[in-house]
């Protein structure tokens, strides 16, 4: 990957957005980045954690996206460039310093960079962010491309510095994980070391000084608009009485649709790359002129409504469409070119280009191949003792965001709630408190990470208020759904002394908690005990099953448990409770015979446990 | 330059990606346009993994419904999965190698008849390539090398505005060295494993 680094001006390379990000910010000079990862961003955070060994840049994994935000703030007031990125609900729990730090502004760069996940491919919602920008007055740059995302945030980087503000580089999922052609840069240096000045009217937000800050906020506005206008990033392509205004994702899709449809010539399309502020005059002159205009952006009417705004500030009174045309362009998902194509045709009104798309309609039915817990998922083991403890009594599962919410999946089905990071141990007292004559119990999960990241001021809470629950901690010792970034859980031995594990017993301990017991899930019968136990508990309960990923020892410590498991058909009774219970994805049924696939077995042994007629052992060696 | 566009379906752990990334880089070598995009999120767990490659000018690295030039299925379920992809006129290489989901190990679904997925994609496609890419990398003395196999079996169909040395270029910059011999005889081996049923 150290073409990120080592690639020299005018060079190309065929770049991720994400990694085309990573190269933008090595090419502004980035001394600081601080990031919780989260998808679709996770990339930018894994590099630059990686590449810091070899560049002047230093980076770390922060608990949260509230604290990375404040870490790189910390950074960008004492002088430094500094970034962090997030996923857009991070950017939720990261609200509440940038809504200030606008305010404050920086002193030397600092780019927030936020991945958007329209259509929702690994997140809990597709919340527009672009309202953010706007929300808190921070400049916000949208690129289309690979080449985009490079570009852009070398831009960003330097309107942060020279208007004193942070700023915003909003992607989404295609834009994020596109990859395209990037033409190298380049690249500063980074300052690496600065001296704090003090300057306490400037950086401590008493009502007095904020008062003063808001009207300096609006004055860099102002600024920030006049780059807007004059911005090489907000560009008119092609020409015509009839316009289109867009951005992000939905800028290559308005452009072929345009060639595709023969409308060059007829259509001009503003592309739009600085976002916020918006280019207010040069949108004016876009309109004007024009017989009708289309807007086409995924999610929410956020351009179209601005742009209608202008529109009548200008006096401007044509036609501008945006969402709801030709019943297509809808607040949801995404949108792919077919869709833009056909919402501009019959805008436009032209014949649109029908692929001749195959009847599939005599296809046999297709089974589902969804995601599942990998094979020797620690998190499979625990679920499985839960709910052996939870026989019997009438239990509420309230869980959380990782991996371990495929929990969700037949036949486990330990997810009764799930609402955002951290909420499994908040949602608890409430739920707790309205049934609290019904009978049922609540036992919640979470994972170390999710743990670390927004969990523990739950447990403070439930201490303090004497919530009586049990919390399971699912500790693998890593954040594995974002691809295997350390977390604060991880093994003392793996963290090589360049940072410090936390001890999530101690902590459980230390926020006042009584009942603490730390389980190996791997030993079913004493976890299901151990569960058991802190369900009959007359209190708040906490349970750390703790147990590695296999995933992360094979790839980070290239260990592998040499032994497979097998099933003895002799023995087997075809009861199948490895498959209707367990269900383990190595096991497959092969003509009513139940194998497993030597392929995925992770040796775990855990099924051994599981099997009622002790039909799985070691598989003889070939 | 006539657009072309390559949708890649598999299950995770096949190796789709890096098999759209090799081309991506293939067509760069060639100086001709390039646009990829993948799908991640929870792809990694077992589920379906989906990428791009749309070579030729057009600017959008999606692909919709009906607009697939080529169809690269390396799992014959998946193709099946895939074909409101394609359009009439579009060439699919299946590898008729199947990876039941949980749901058809678990007996709760059940896998359609596997035998006769190529002839049913033959009557949709006007070109059907298939080939067991997974029987032809263990040949090649690589298993994981499935997705050198497809790439073989795709350059063979001459469908592609790109030359073979750009192809194992890609391959040798691309890929690991202490695999490279062996990828490039699974690239080689999918040439000719697709050859010889034109």
């Amino acid at each position: 990957m150290s073409i990120l680094l080592n690639g020299k001006p005018g060079e190309k390379a065929l770049l991720m957005g994400n990694e085309a990000l990573v190269r933008g910010a090595y090419e502004a000079g980035l001394d600081f980045a601080s990031c919780y990862p989260g998808t679709p961003s996770s990339e930018v955070s894994t590099l630059l954690f990686g590449l810091q060994k070899k560049a002047d840049f230093y980076m770390e994994f922060a608990t949260n996206e509230k604290v990375a935000t404040e870490a790189a703030a910390g950074a960008a007031l004492a002088g430094l460039k500094s970034m962090t990125a997030l996923k857009h609900v991070g950017l939720n729990v990261a609200a509440d310093p940038l809504g200030t730090l606008s305010y404050m502004g920086v002193r030397g760069a600092m780019v927030i960079y936020n991945a958007d996940d329209p259509g929702m491919f690994s997140s809990q919602n597709e919340q527009d962010n672009r309202y953010f920008a706007q929300l808190f007055n921070v400049p916000m740059f949208e690129p289309s491309n690979a080449q985009e995302m490079k570009d852009m945030t070398v831009a960003a980087f330097a309107l942060s510095q020279e208007l004193g503000m942070p700023v915003i580089v909003r992607s989404t999922t295609r834009v994020a994980h596109m990859r395209g052609p990037v033409v190298f840069g380049p690249v500063s240096p980074a300052k690496k070391q600065t001296y704090f000045e003090r300057a306490p009217k400037d950086l401590v937000s008493l009502p007095a000084n904020a008062r003063v800050m808001h009207v300096r906020l609006l004055e860099r506005m102002k600024n920030a608009a006049e780059t807007s206008e004059k911005s090489p990033f907000n560009r008119v392509e092609g020409e015509g009485t009839l316009g289109v205004i867009t951005s992000s994702a939905s800028v290559p899709y308005v452009l072929d649709a345009i060639r595709d449809l023969g409308l060059s010539g007829k259509v001009a399309t503003y592309c739009l790359g600085m976002t916020w502020p918006l280019p207010e005059k040069g949108l004016a002159r876009f309109l004007s002129g024009k017989s009708k205009v289309l807007v086409v952006e995924e999610l929410e009417p956020w351009l179209e409504n601005a742009v209608k705004a202008v529109a009548q500030a200008h006096g401007l009174n044509m036609p501008i469409r945006g969402k709801g045309t030709a019943g297509l362009l809808t607040r949801l998902s995404e949108y792919d070119p077919a869709l833009v194509r056909a919402a501009i045709a019959e805008y436009f009104e032209v014949e649109d280009i029908f692929p001749d798309k195959v009847d599939a309609s005599d296809c046999p039915p297709l089974p589902v191949r969804p995601p599942s817990l990998c094979a020797g998922c620690p998190h499979r083991m625990t679920y499985y003792a839960a709910k052996k403890a939870a026989e019997g009594l009438d239990v509420i599962f309230p869980n959380d965001i990782g991996c371990y919410t495929l929990g969700f999946m037949p036949p486990l089905q330990m997810a009764d709630t799930v609402l955002c990071m951290g909420a499994s141990v908040s949602v608890p007292a409430g739920l707790g408190y309205a049934v609290r004559e019904s009978g049922q119990k609540i036992l919640a999960f979470i994972g170390d990470s999710t743990f670390f990241h927004s969990g523990m001021t739950g447990l403070v809470h439930a201490v303090f208020n004497n919530h009586k629950f049990t919390l399971v901690i699912l500790d693998n010792q890593i954040t594995a759904m974002t691809g295997h970034q350390p977390s604060p859980a991880m093994d003392p031995q793996a963290a090589d002394g360049n940072l410090t594990p936390v001890d999530i017993e101690a902590v459980a301990r230390g926020l006042g908690v009584k009942h603490v017991q730390v389980v190996r899930p791997t030993n079913l019968k004493k976890t299901t005990a151990a569960i058991r136990e802190a369900l009959e508990y007359d209190g708040l309960s906490v349970i750390i099953a703790r147990e590695p990923c296999p995933l992360s020892v094979k790839r980070h410590l290239g260990k592998q448990k040499a032994v497979k498991f097998a099933v003895d058909q002799e023995k087997c009774t075809k009861c199948r409770a490895c498959i209707s219970t367990f269900a383990c994805p190595a096991f497959f049924v092969d003509n009513e015979t139940i194998r497993i696939d030597p392929t995925l077995c992770a040796g775990c042994a855990v099924c051994v446990q599981v099997c009622p007629a002790h039909a799985i052992k070691p598989a003889k060696a070939d | 330059m006539k657009t072309v566009r390559i949708f890649f379906t598999g299950v995770g752990g096949q190796g789709n990606v890096l098999a759209s990334k090799l081309l991506g880089e293939a067509a760069l070598l060639s100086n001709i346009p390039v646009v990829l995009s993948e799908i991640h999120g929870m792809s990694q767990r077992g589920g379906v993994v989906e990428s791009t490659a749309v070579i030729g000018g057009a600017l959008s690295p999606v692909i919709a419904d009906g607009e697939a030039d080529i169809l690269m299925a390396f799992e014959p379920l998946e193709a099946l999965r895939a074909l409101r992809k394609i359009h009439r006129k579009s060439v699919i290489i299946v590898s008729t190698a199947p990876l039941p989901p949980s749901s058809v190990a678990t007996g709760q679904c059940a896998y359609p008849d596997v035998k006769g997925i190529p002839d049913f994609l033959a009557a949709k496609a006007a070109r059907v390539v298939s080939l067991d890419a997974r029987k032809e990398a263990e040949k090649a003395g690589n298993p994981l090398g499935v997705n050198m196999v497809m790439l073989g079996a795709l350059f063979a169909t001459g469908a592609l505005p790109i030359s073979k040395d750009a192809l194992t270029e890609a391959i040798r910059k691309g890929t690991k060295p202490a695999f490279l011999e062996k990828n490039l005889a699974c690239f080689e081996r999918g040439v000719e494993t697709a050859s010889g049923r034109k």
